[in-house]
């Protein structure tokens, strides 16, 4: 005998009655771990059975037993032979019968993209309200603040302001120095072909002034702080820290987004003016190892060829993008509700849109400080 | 105490009905989770709130506190509305009551001391340093924790001692309207047998009301002076445990008499013969 589940049908042809209904005698084992194979076959039988016997089977468990019960009851049999434990067995799977699936219906391909297009338009449309909804409670929180000074949590501000500023010193000035690097060796290598290789000075000291400085630094913030916002925010949803706090009656809005929005605005001024200063620097370094300008020559031409203007256009754009790049964390965090997967979803979306919103916006500065005369 | 936010008198407000929800509506998308519910709490009482799972317990709770915007109804804390208000909205009311989540929900950035303190800052920013430290101090060990408890952050807690802290800041502003979420749940049985105390003995000594969520029969008949059932998107009775005993409705009896619900009935009456023994005894001493 083998170690599988096994059947078979016995016609019980010796009492002479007309109907062919057989017996189905189950043998072997019928546990969850054997009975996969038969009970595929025995979906598929198509003879007439009348009973089903259990007296040859040896051990059975819940999913046995549900099997036999679902065998019996597609032929409208009788059950016979059971122990004492298949009884009980039978008596459990009897009453737990339903014919609920347990994943929710899923609808055809030609249904469901409809759906799922309808279904993201529908998102799209709310968050955009949503946005609009946060800015709103935003410009209430610092309009109730500008008329109370004294619920700006200065405290709150100083504390990110180091978060978002001060420790990031390092990644973003080694960030900009390499870029800096890596801007001036492949400009010189270029403008060597037409022997204007002191245009390097120009090169790095005005598109890290005007663009690089500020995009890749709001890059970098949008990584290190948006995120963070985002995720911080989004556990204190999750936790009811938001929640409590809403009962004690402080508005979140004013004490952890007001914070952290002015403390990204403020420090991307600073950072991304940093940043550009250290990538001069990098492409100093460059031109003075392999292009024989010296350092100090460098820096005193950058003064000469960059226009102040290069200066504002990076300074007037750094305080949008750390707006941007705050916005998006804090609203991000204040939408996570549930489950922990979407602190994970938001963070993501928190960091994609900054920085895309960032790189939309660095594009229209652009043309339209080119067009106001700033080229 | 509480100053009237307008008068700036000290009131102690002796309303009969210190909460009153009237024809509460709540729906999620097209799950109506509170259909035309309505449930008066009276002062001074320790009201139980018990339902099965999904019945809007802490909906209910959340539309109270003003986290949740019904969709129809209103709902009065002290006499003022909470659904017309804004959600952050000063109304006079939130320095009158005090929350504990199920979770304790502290703030993971601040030590205990310092959640505790959080409300008293936001509420009276006058008081000196000193005595906020004094105040945090005697909170926590009101609520039942250790003195050192108090400098320590909610991540260096357990369970138990996140729920006795935020329990400690819920008091901060000795309210007079205390809502606990589950607070015995995920206790084990000494520490959720002390909570309960804690309680009673909090009702009875600051003469708080207490809106109490929980499944935790010990606590419905140890402490609860009313217990709300709810059930079929409704409150379908409130009462004393007598009282919904007499009522029919099946899910109140099964509730009640139900294995757990014997045991708790058995070990109450057992605590009430001791009580009576007890008490006799001490009689018989009288000279």
């Amino acid at each position: 005998m083998s170690d599988g589940a096994e059947y078979r049908i016995e016609t019980d042809a010796a009492d002479g009655s007309d109907d062919n209904a057989g017996r189905l005698v189950l043998s072997g084992p019928y546990l969850v771990s054997t009975v996969g194979r038969t009970e595929r076959e025995l979906r598929k039988l198509d003879a007439d059975i009348s009973a089903v016997d259990l007296s040859e089977v040896d051990h059975i468990d819940t999913v046995g037993a549900w099997v036999a019960c679902q065998i019996a009851a597609r032929h409208d049999a009788e059950i016979t032979g059971a122990s004492e434990q298949a009884q009980r067995l039978l008596g459990a799977v009897e009453t737990a019968g339903n014919e609920a699936e347990i994943r929710p219906e899923r609808h055809p391909v030609w249904e469901r993209v409809p759906e799922h297009v309808g279904d993201l338009m529908r998102q799209l449309f709310f968050g955009i309200i949503g946005v609009i909804g946060f800015l709103g409670q935003i410009l209430v929180a610092a309009g109730a603040i500008i008329r109370h000074p004294s619920r700006f949590r200065a405290k709150a501000f100083v504390r990110q302001l180091e978060l978002v500023g001060v420790s990031a010193l390092p990644i973003v000035g080694l960030m900009s120095f390499l870029i800096g690097i890596v801007i001036a060796q492949q400009g010189a290598a270029q403008l060597q072909q037409f022997g204007a290789e002191s245009l390097t000075v120009n090169l790095v000291g005005r598109i890290t002034l005007r663009e690089l400085g500020v995009l890749m630094t709001a890059i970098m913030v949008a990584g290190r702080s948006g995120s963070a916002f985002a995720a911080q925010i989004g556990t204190m949803k999750l936790t009811e820290e938001i929640d409590a706090m809403r009962t004690i009656g402080i508005s979140p809005i004013e004490a952890l987004v007001i914070p952290r929005i002015l403390a990204s605005t403020f420090m991307m001024v600073l950072l991304g003016f940093y940043a550009s200063i250290m990538a001069i620097i990098g492409g100093a370094v460059v031109a003075d190892v392999s292009l024989g300008i010296p350092f100090l020559t460098f820096l005193e031409r950058v003064k000469d060829v960059v226009p102040t203007y290069d200066l504002w256009v990076g300074l007037i754009k750094a305080p949008v993008f750390g707006l941007i790049v705050g916005m998006a964390g804090c609203y991000n965090g204040m939408q996570v509700q549930g489950d922990s997967e979407q602190v994970g979803r938001r963070t993501t979306q928190a960091v994609v849109s900054a920085i895309f919103m960032v790189i939309v916006l660095d594009a229209f500065f652009a043309v339209f400080f080119t067009e106001i005369g700033w080229g | 105490m509480a100053r009237d936010p307008e008068t700036g008198e000290i009131a102690r407000f002796d309303r009969e009905f210190p909460i009153e929800v009237d024809g509460l509506v709540n729906r999620f998308g097209d799950q109506t989770v509170h259909d035309n519910l309505t449930l008066h709490v009276r002062q001074g009482e320790i009201l139980g709130v018990v339902g099965g799972s999904g019945t809007g317990k802490s909906v209910l709770m959340r539309s109270i506190i003003g986290l949740q915007r019904p969709a129809e109804g209103n709902i009065d804390v002290f006499g003022h509305s909470i659904t017309d208000a804004e959600p952050d909205e000063e109304i006079g009311v939130r320095s009158r009551w005090g929350v504990l989540f199920q979770g304790g929900a502290l703030f993971s950035t601040l030590t205990v001391g310092e959640n505790v303190q959080v409300p008293l800052k936001q509420f009276y920013p006058d008081i000196d340093r000193s005595l906020l430290a004094d105040i945090a101090r005697y909170k926590v060990l009101l609520s039942g924790l250790p003195e050192e408890a108090v400098n320590k952050y909610p991540a260096e807690l357990s369970g138990g001692m996140k729920k006795r802290a935020g329990l400690a800041r819920a008091l901060a502003l000795d309210p007079e309207l205390l809502f606990l979420d589950e607070p015995t749940a995920g206790l084990d049985p000494i520490g959720a047998a002390r909570f309960d105390q804690l309680t009673k003995e909090l009702k009875e000594t600051l003469g708080l009301t207490v809106f109490l969520i929980t499944h935790d029969l010990d606590t419905l008949y140890e402490i609860c002076d009313r217990v709300a059932v709810l059930a079929d998107k409704q409150v379908i009775a409130v009462g004393t445990i007598p009282e919904l005993l007499a009522t029919d409705h099946p899910w109140i009896q099964e509730y009640f008499n139900g294995p757990r619900g014997r045991a708790a009935q058995a070990s109450q009456a057992r605590e009430e013969r001791r009580a009576a023994t007890s008490r006799s005894r001490s009689m018989d001493k009288r000279p």
